[in-house]
């Protein structure tokens, strides 16, 4: 047996974590910018890039993407190294994976402010920005499995379990939430319509957060929790049974996002005891975390990084505790479309993702720069602050999703809704807004305390770079021997695991292939007659709709309630969408349903709401859409978008496409001439030509059908 | 609800292919030992000469 030494590749680990600190600081920022714009409406200074629904996506997306993206690879490459006791498969990989993905939240930081959007809540990004994202996960999950092979140990740790089963399934969930056709560089149209839009992007939103935001959180947590605290985790059957069941039962849950919509009611339930299941394994994880830390929590009063991993698993003891209890049908009645539900969702990424980050930083980054941390006492400072930041953030949420439900389900006496008017139930919790938005400034500034301790502890050390290493070479009766010599396809054989995600990737290709353009298209064939396709007008005026990110703050689903009826209308009917390439049933409610206000309102009043909203509803926080009254319309695209929505089974006439155009300026004529009487107004110009007709004519028409049925 | 389908196909090959995953796990050993792999991460079996290579 011989003594092999090898490197530690460092620098790929050093450039992935500030990557991460860079970007969570960038995503952080927009994210306080935009929790004060709840406030302030006007703080977007009327320029389309700076206005909420255009870059609440850049914050999500950055905050997901750049900086838990960024810190898992970081904590991954760190990890898996010393676990398989080699260097990384390829430096050139590591390196493409980690330019590549840079230049991807790049583009992301580019298009999402320019409003290029496919309006899929963290799915945001077009086509082409999707394919790279594929490319460059393939990458790392090929350096991955590479370093797997090169392994020097017999047994794989169960965090890299937890790696593998987050490389496999993201790439199968981008893959399927993510098809679409193109009609331009910067366009697309979901090829799912409808419900089945909705349940194929909550299938991939509910496994986004459980396999981009929890498995490999976990996988980390497995790995640096001991280390920190130099103690075996508590108990490896329990990590075994742990990392089973929470793969095996996670895949399931996503309908719970949408309990009470027009989704199946099997389906729904199936969601939901799915959900309830997964209580066990979550808490059987965060228990495994926090016993390793028996016998050290006298560690626990000095040391910063195990502070910050205590909070870390206490919150994702509470926000896998909540999230099976929001599951549960009575639970979610109040508290979806609320507050309630971003303040769960902060308990999980400030608390769970946040800290553990930080906690892994203040460990990693003294250790590959050989030196010690520049100051302890602001990192138990950047704790502390951080801390009350998430409590300042969370707690104000909660109250204001109790609240408002509260509003928004009151009667009166007589059986009328107590608060009729929606923003009444705004106004009421702007001082919760107000707070929560304190607490994100606690948070920011908590990073920021990081980033200037790091930059000091990294200051006058040096980057050990190569860090080396020795292990003996695996002996040959292992089955993780090398193969030197033999056919190119042994070691997969020999390999099951590889094998296994292969031929699985391949089976799903060829099932995505073969069943998707058909299965979805014969489905859509309307079950209500008198559900119509858009207009070219209103298509257009859709794809505006789409492109402010309207769906950040008002839902279109109409759930049976009699709350909801009495405000909104009838309740929305799952034949009513299946036009709707792809679904904007929204996820929160900042402003009211919209799936009935076609025709609720006069054209005047829509044209003047949006161009000032105080102007209709003194005391609304939604900001001016002036531009929409500036820009001419585009009309370049909409032969290409009807021959798209054909293409998908909406049932233009053939040849429709032709006269698209003809037909979007007379209806837009229809609608300015209608405007101009209604306004009575001599002074005000009405252009037809201009965005806000496009977007009037959508609104007109949302859940309307229906009516003309009676 | 055709959609179903196919989720419900693409899920279930995930959680076979997970199974099978775990069949694979338990025959080759992976779950024989499950207390040193926890004591073997701790440590760090570095060389002393902690030097950049080139």
């Amino acid at each position: 047996m011989s003594l092999e030494t090898f490197y530690y590749d460092n620098r790929i680990v050093r450039n992935f974590s500030f990557a991460a600190v860079f970007w969570g600081a960038i995503g952080m920022l927009v994210g306080l910018i935009i929790a004060i714009q709840l406030y302030v409406p006007d703080l977007n200074l009327d320029l389309p890039w700076l206005t909420y629904g255009r870059i609440r996506a850049l914050h999500t997306n950055a905050v997901i993407f750049a900086f838990v993206g960024n810190a898992m690879f970081a904590g991954v490459y760190y990890s898996l190294q010393r676990l398989l006791k080699t260097r990384m498969f390829s430096d050139v990989l590591s390196n493409i994976h980690f330019w590549g993905w840079q230049f991807i939240i790049v583009l992301a930081a580019i298009t999402l402010p320019l409003g290029i959007t496919s309006s899929k809540e963290y799915a945001e990004l077009e086509w082409p920005i999707d394919i790279a994202i594929t490319i460059i996960w393939v990458v790392f999950g090929w350096n991955m499995f590479g370093s797997i092979l090169k392994t020097r140990e017999k047994h794989l740790y169960v965090a890299i379990w937890f790696y593998i089963a987050t490389f496999v399934t993201v790439a199968v969930l981008h893959i399927v939430n993510n098809l679409e056709i193109p009609v331009s560089l910067f366009k697309s149209y979901s090829v799912f319509a409808g419900v089945q839009d909705a349940l194929v992007q909550w299938w991939y939103g509910h496994n986004a957060v459980a396999f981009f935001l929890t498995t490999p959180i976990l996988g980390l947590m497995y790995y640096f929790v001991p280390k920190a605290a130099n103690r075996p985790v508590y108990s490896y059957r329990l990590s075994i049974i742990h990392f089973w069941a929470l793969i095996f039962l996670y895949i399931w849950a996503g309908p719970h996002h949408l309990l009470y919509t027009s989704l199946p009611d099997w389906a729904q339930s199936l969601g939901t005891v799915f959900s309830i299941m997964l209580i066990a394994p979550s808490w059987g994880g965060m228990i495994n975390g926090l016993l390793t830390l028996r016998g050290v929590w006298d560690k626990v009063r000095e040391d910063a990084v195990l502070k910050f991993f205590v909070v870390a698993i206490t919150a994702y003891g509470m926000s896998t505790f909540e999230g099976p209890m929001l599951s549960l049908k009575n639970v979610n009645a109040i508290a979806h479309y609320t507050d309630w539900i971003p303040a769960h969702v902060h308990i999980g990424t400030l608390g769970w993702n946040g800290f553990l980050i930080f906690g892994m930083f203040y460990w990693i980054i003294p250790r590959i720069y050989q030196t010690k941390i520049y100051s302890k006492k602001l990192a138990n400072i950047h704790f502390w602050i951080g801390t009350l930041g998430i409590i300042f953030w969370a707690l104000p949420m909660y109250w204001a999703g109790f609240t408002q439900s509260l509003m928004w389900k009151e009667f009166t006496a007589d059986g009328y809704l107590a608060y009729g008017n929606f923003l009444e139930t705004v106004t009421q919790i702007i001082p919760m807004y107000i707070t929560r938005s304190f607490g994100g400034l606690l948070y920011l500034i908590g990073v920021f305390i990081m980033i200037f301790n790091m930059r000091k502890t990294v200051k006058n050390a040096d980057l050990l770079s190569n860090e080396a290493a020795e292990a003996p070479a695996l002996v040959s009766e292992d089955i993780t021997k090398s193969h030197k010599g033999e056919h190119w396809h042994r070691w997969i054989e020999r390999r099951p695991i590889q094998m296994l995600v292969f031929s699985l990737l391949a089976i799903l290709v060829g099932t995505l292939i073969e069943l998707i353009p058909t299965m979805v298209i014969k489905d859509n064939v309307p079950t209500i007659a008198s559900v119509k396709p858009y207009t070219p007008l209103e298509l257009e005026g859709r794809d505006l709709y789409i492109r402010e990110g309207c769906n950040a703050c008002h839902s279109q689903m109409i759930r049976p309630f009699r709350s909801e009826t009495e405000r909104y209308g009838e309740y929305s009917k799952a034949g009513e969408f299946v036009y709707d390439h792809p679904h904007l049933w929204g996820s929160k409610r900042t402003g009211p349903d919209l799936h009935r206000i076609g025709k609720k309102y006069t054209h005047a009043w829509h044209f003047n709401h949006m161009y000032d909203p105080t102007m209709t509803s003194p005391g609304s926080i939604m900001p001016r859409y002036q531009w929409l009254f500036k820009d001419d319309l585009d009309v370049s695209l909409t032969e290409k978008k009807i021959v798209a929505m054909q293409k998908l089974g909406v049932p233009y006439d053939k040849g429709f496409e032709k006269e698209a155009v003809q037909n979007l300026q007379l209806q837009a004529k229809e609608i300015a001439d209608e405007l101009k009487i209604q306004l009575q107004d001599p002074v005000t110009e009405i252009d037809e030509n201009k965005e806000i007709i496009a977007l009037i004519a959508y609104m007109q028409r949302l859940g309307t059908d229906i009516k003309k049925e009676k | 609800m055709g959609v179903l389908y196919i989720l419900v196909v693409i899920s279930l090959i995930l959680a076979i292919g997970f199974l099978l995953t775990f069949i694979w796990f338990i025959k080759s050993g992976q779950m024989e030992d499950d207390y040193t792999p926890s004591i073997r991460i701790l440590f760090e079996n570095n060389t002393n000469q902690k030097k950049n290579k080139l």
